[in-house]
């Protein structure tokens, strides 16, 4: 039982890490109806941005509980913004030129892209697996077991708690921003029918790079929750959780907000207790094998609207 | 309605400039003026100010020349008031260029390993370039033909090396034998893999085949007993000569022959039998295009709906492509371990799935001639910028995307129609609406 909790907590802040990813996944998906393969690196850049300024502010965990947060948060913004642009010349870059192309041709200047952001981050940054001495300490004992194998803690640390709380109050202001703000109007408009957005007067070229760079500020929230959670990143750690992320919005019906936010906890989930109950070598094949099955056998994910064909 | 006064020419430019420098600055500040290091006890920052800068110059110069020579065209300049679809000077000028280029083309293939300028190193080059153009036309079947997107293909590359290997090393099979037993388990495989997720469509599809190309990875890298894990299986039988090996034994392929003893025997049948292998595959390919199930393919590609309501079994024609292709990998990966000696699950990462898929997609998809293009110039470009090992897969993904963005049907985007009535015309790229993967 203390175990079981033990691990819950810990898949769900993995999976609100995944969630902020897919958010990326489905907004753009929702619009341009294409893979960006090309997100799960934005994140990685996210991390690594994090990782630079985490660095030249010399922040460790002698920094007190109370700076260290207010530090974080300028990290964050920090590497929002620069993960924007990374995003935002991606999109103009790579997407936009073929747009309203046959539909196979993004998706490989999306591979290209995936493919020239990794060597970038791994020449400029080096190959090697990046370390940071955790920042946040301390955590907080929920409950305790003793018995004959010895003393079993569940505890949540206060890394955790950030993760949680900063995850959750931005998936509150992000679906405040889709459903309450003329940006969000227009996102759900083109998401629709481009065509007829553009007819009614919505500026569908600028709508779509916002889309792109929210979703890229977002990939560099979690790129940051990765790197305080894991401690380690690498150039390569886009492409794993990348297609995690995609399982996560296709699990949660690609298109909808809450279902990113539901798939990426339900994955998170999966692969915590995967780990922990079966194998760790496996774990990557569990989320895998789960994004085969739930493409079989319930393609429109667990929130999202069945796709009518027209002819 | 007011009018705005047009800006001057000079001042949109300057603005340009400055937003481009602000944007590469904020790219290429951070990465690359600031670089991580591990000390003991944590990290250290080496500021690079000078070489982030060097890259920013870099990117407004060349945005400025950008300005003043190839945006500076007068809108529509290069336009046609030929419709789309219409065979332009470019496609028939290709056309005309591959029906001569392909005989000279063969026979060039044919004799190259008698040349006097070639060497080992060539003939090693020539052999892994007929390796991917063999998984570029045995995918050509899966995307071009059938319009089914697979990102996985290398799974099945993997299928074929394993199962040679390990037939090899615990029963003793020969080569012979064991190619074809490698392309019909590789095929099997497909065929498994396939049939749950052949009625995804499109995007899905593609993500789909990703995954299991890694678990497919992921499996090999973890069954240690069976596979050998990341050490993976080496000393794996070297082919021999329909029995003969190349060896200086009595017996052996040089003495049964009674020629010298040259360690470049085996390389030159190497090169023959991956040509043999690529040439087969091109020649299957063709001939199942005229084929019923070819043009299903075809048909299938360009509207599934049209084709379920013609009465086509549309799992049977789409299982069909995904296991011949697979089939084609599985050979290529027989050949693959029997050349190395050594296979390891590094050898069959999404990598080499995109990279088969990036040779397929930039010849054109569906052309056998522009795998051959695109095949040659990839590897030959990686094998040009070995000297700069860092930066190559850098310089691939940019080839990729400049490409795309340059030709989106690929380079050569003619196709060549099954049915004529007549002439055999060619027609431009744009009237087939290559895997769309309904």
């Amino acid at each position: 039982m203390e175990y079981f909790v033990q691990q819950l907590i810990n898949g769900v802040t993995l999976g609100s890490i995944y969630g902020l990813i897919a958010i990326g996944y489905t907004l753009v998906y929702g619009i341009v109806g294409m893979i960006n393969f090309a997100h799960g690196d934005i994140f990685m850049v996210g991390a690594f941005v994090a990782l630079i300024v985490i660095t030249a502010l010399g922040l460790t965990a002698s920094t007190g509980l109370g700076l260290s947060i207010l530090a974080l948060i300028l990290v964050l913004v920090i590497s929002m913004i620069v993960a924007s642009v990374y995003g935002w010349t991606v999109e103009r870059v790579a997407y936009r030129p073929l747009r309203g192309s046959f539909r196979l041709a993004p998706l490989i200047t999306a591979i290209g892209m995936s493919i020239v952001l990794q060597n970038f981050v791994q020449i400029s940054q080096g190959a090697r697996v990046k370390p940071l001495q955790p920042i946040i300490s301390g955590g907080h004992t929920l409950m305790r077991k003793v018995d004959a194998q010895g003393e079993f803690v569940v505890q949540i640390s206060n890394m955790q708690i950030f993760i949680i709380v900063v995850t959750f109050s931005l998936m509150v202001l992000f679906t405040l921003l889709i459903a309450k703000t003329s940006l969000g109007r227009a996102q759900r408009a083109c998401e629709q029918d481009t065509k007829m957005a553009a007819l009614s007067g919505i500026n569908v070229d600028r709508t779509i790079s916002l889309t792109f760079v929210l979703g890229a500020a977002l990939a560099a929230v979690a790129g940051l929750m990765f790197l305080l959670y894991y401690g380690v990143i690498d150039f390569f750690i886009g492409f794993v959780a990348g297609v995690k992320a995609f399982t996560a919005a296709v699990l949660g019906g690609i298109g909808s907000l809450p279902g990113a936010m539901l798939g990426g906890l339900v994955i998170g989930l999966i692969e915590t207790f995967w780990s922990a109950y079966f194998s760790i070598e496996y774990k990557d094949v569990a989320a895998f094998a789960m994004l085969a099955l739930v493409l079989i056998f319930l393609p429109q994910g667990l929130l999202g609207k069945p796709e009518v064909e027209k002819v | 309605m007011v009018l705005m006064a047009p800006r001057s020419a000079l001042r949109s430019l300057v603005t340009d400039l400055v937003t481009t420098s602000v944007i590469a600055l904020v790219i290429f500040g951070v990465m690359v003026g600031l670089k991580t290091d591990t000390i003991p006890g944590g990290l250290a920052l080496t500021p690079r100010w000078l070489a982030a800068l060097e890259i920013v110059a870099v990117v407004v110069v060349g945005r400025l020349i950008l300005h003043l020579t190839w945006w500076r065209r007068k809108p529509g300049a290069g336009a046609s008031w030929v419709p789309a679809g219409i065979a332009t000077g470019w496609t028939q000028g290709i056309a005309l260029l591959a029906k001569v280029a392909r005989p000279a083309l063969l026979v060039f293939a044919l004799t190259l390993p008698f040349l006097p300028f070639t060497d080992r190193y060539l003939l090693d080059l020539s052999i892994l370039v007929l390796t991917y153009v063999m998984l570029g036309w045995g995918l050509n079947i899966v995307v071009g033909l059938a319009g089914l997107l697979d990102l996985g293909y290398v799974a099945f590359y993997a299928v074929g090396a394993y199962s040679y290997a390990l037939l090899a090393q615990n029963f003793g099979w020969s080569f012979w034998l064991c190619l074809p037993v490698s392309g019909i388990l590789a095929a099997f495989w497909g065929i498994i893999l396939g049939f749950p997720v052949l009625r995804l469509r499109g995007d899905y599809l593609a993500i789909v085949t990703l995954a299991f190309g890694e678990i497919v990875r992921i499996v090999l890298l973890n069954w240690y007993w069976f596979t050998g894990g990341p050490d993976g299986l080496s000393g794996i039988p070297r082919p021999d000569f329909f029995g003969l090996p190349f060896d200086r034994a009595p017996g052996g392929f040089a003495d049964t022959f009674g020629i010298e003893y040259s360690s470049l025997h085996r390389i030159v049948f190497l090169y023959f039998l991956i040509l043999a292998l690529a040439l087969l595959t091109n020649y299957v390919t063709m001939r199942l295009r005229r084929l019923p199930i070819g043009r299903a393919w075809e048909a299938l590609r360009e509207d599934e709906i049209a084709c379920r309501s013609l009465g086509l079994n549309t799992t049977t024609v789409k299982l069909s492509a995904f296991a011949t292709g697979a089939m084609f990998a599985g050979f290529a990966g027989a050949f693959f371990a029997t050349r190395q000696g050594f296979i390891s699950p590094e050898s069959f990462t999404f990598t080499e799935s995109a990279l088969v898929l990036a040779i397929v997609v930039l010849g054109g998809m569906g052309s056998q001639m522009g795998v051959v293009i695109a095949a040659v110039a990839l590897i030959g470009g990686f094998e040009v910028f070995r000297e700069f090992a860092q930066y190559r897969m850098l310089i691939f993904g940019l080839a990729m995307v400049l490409i795309m963005i340059w030709k989106p049907r690929g380079l050569i985007s003619g196709r060549v129609p099954s049915i004529f009535l007549g002439a055999r015309k060619p027609v431009s790229g744009d009237l087939v609406s290559q895997g769309e993967g309904h």
